[in-house]
């Protein structure tokens, strides 16, 4: 029963494991800004009711919310170049974030703005605003305050979902996982080392999304 | 009951030591005077065996054993196994040959004697029919799928170039997928594997390149049987000079028999 634990059979392979890392990062930090950007012009449109562009949202939102990840990165990868559109394995992998993430955010950003109470928009029109300042001071950083802590959990999720990217060989940190594993047979000790890294980058992002919060969104100083 | 357990055993042992040598008797003999000759073959490993749409066994190893048991003139009776249990069949006397995709590996060859190769099974890259990949160094700027940890991905990342981009996959389903969607240039992986991809996309046939390791498949026959595998190593010979094994190979494999074979 008694197990001999070998964790320099993994620690050999630790530039691959760090570099799997920063590429996840990577991932995500792309992902994240231009999937919580489409999500910002969604949640705007939905909740204005822009048409037609409202209606197409909606239908985007129902179709990314409601199928797997994974199905959606297959299609992308596998699937489109039947199309003529053959993206890299990294392409794929930010497309398909940046899809899922926007989907979410849309909603999850889009409650936000509802739950902004009317008057305030007519107390800027009273003090003149510009539709710019308005939107900025008045619909979209509130809006952002609100549900900052909603928004980060889903950025989370789907850093930890990019996971998945390592099935259509994107090296990142779970590609990295699985191939060291697939050459030294040390299973336990590779996924023990790659939770942790999971964990820390986990608790980073979510320390660093909260200081942005405080300081870029609820304008603490 | 620890007495027992030791007449159960010694009933075992018996029972094993009788069937054993049921099976040193001269097989040739035996098999030419019950007119008939008993063959495990795979049921689960096209294009090597299978089971048809008429729910009878066909593929690669089935046909051989009917060439076979044609040469000796006798009936053919079909054992499917499975490959875990193809050589205990053999060993214990159930069956008088095997011809089920088996490999030559010394633990083997300390149990059974194997005949000549009679089909060719081996690890590749793979390619469109004009890609142009003569050598090892051909493969510098290539894309290749394989399927991460298996023999083929080892093999292939000991000796593929450093301009070579390997990108590995968790399955074979997602390896062919790369290939057959234009992800990737070339994939390595059997010519087993090939076969099964040429039957559902004939458009974009991989055709082999370079060959990472060979692996033919043998007859195996029982240990102390001089007269059968020799008869066996004739038939093959023959129908290696006649062509027969040839157009089996053409057949199930999609490819001439290899001429070192």
């Amino acid at each position: 029963m008694a197990y001999q634990f070998d964790f320099a059979a993994v620690l050999q392979h630790s530039d691959l494991l760090l570099q799997g890392a920063a590429f996840t990062l990577g991932l995500t930090a792309i992902g994240t800004l231009l999937g919580v950007g489409l999500g910002i012009v969604g949640a705007i449109l939905r909740a204005w009711r822009i048409r037609p562009f409202d209606r197409i949202f909606g239908v985007y939102v129902e179709l990314i919310r409601n199928t797997p990840f994974i199905v959606q990165l297959f299609f992308i990868f596998f699937g489109l170049p039947s199309l003529g559109v053959r993206l890299s394995e990294w392409e794929a992998a930010i497309l398909a974030m940046v899809i899922n993430l926007g989907a979410y955010s849309t909603e999850i950003i889009r409650a936000g703005i509802q739950a902004i109470p009317h008057g305030q928009l007519e107390a800027a029109s009273a003090l003149a605003m510009s539709r710019f300042e308005t939107f900025r001071h008045v619909v979209l950083r509130p809006a952002l305050g609100k549900v900052w802590p909603a928004l980060s959990s889903q950025i989370i999720i789907v850093m930890l979902g990019s996971a998945v990217c390592s099935q259509i060989s994107t090296e990142e940190l779970s590609f990295a996982a699985n191939f060291i594993q697939s050459r030294n047979f040390r299973a336990f000790e590779t996924y023990l080392l790659t939770t942790a890294l999971y964990l820390i980058m986990a608790i980073g992002i979510r320390q660093l999304l909260a200081w942005v919060g405080r300081r870029l969104i609820m304008g603490a100083r | 009951m620890r007495k027992f357990h030791r007449t159960l055993l010694g009933t075992l042992f018996a029972a094993l030591a009788f069937g054993a040598s049921t099976a040193h008797a001269d097989a040739l003999e035996d098999i030419s005077k019950a007119g008939v000759l008993k063959v495990a073959v795979p049921q689960d490993f096209p294009p090597f065996g299978s089971v048809g749409p008429d729910m009878k066994p066909r593929g690669l190893d089935i046909d051989t054993a009917q060439l076979l048991a044609d040469k000796l003139a006798v009936k053919l009776e079909l054992t499917p196994v499975n490959s875990t249990n193809r050589i205990p069949f053999l060993t214990t006397g159930k069956v008088d040959l095997v011809i089920s995709s088996l490999g030559k590996n010394p633990e083997r060859e300390a149990v059974i004697d194997f005949s000549a190769a009679y089909a060719p099974f081996y690890l590749g890259v793979f390619g469109p029919e004009d890609a142009a990949i003569a050598s090892l160094d051909d493969l510098n700027g290539k894309t290749i799928s394989v399927t991460r940890g298996s023999i083929e991905d080892i093999e292939l990342s000991n000796v593929a170039p450093k301009g070579a981009t390997i990108k590995r996959f968790e399955d074979n389903n997602s390896t062919i997928a790369a290939y057959l969607s234009g992800q990737v240039e070339l994939i390595a992986s059997g010519n087993v594997v090939m076969v099964a991809i040429s039957e559902r996309n004939p458009k974009r046939v991989p055709s082999m390149k370079i060959k990472l390791k060979d692996s033919p498949v043998y007859v195996g026959v029982n240990k102390s049987q001089a007269a059968l595998l020799d008869k066996v190593n004739a038939i093959i010979a023959d129908a290696k000079t006649d062509g027969s094994l040839d157009a089996l190979s053409q057949k199930w494999l999609k490819q001439p028999l290899p001429a070192g074979l």
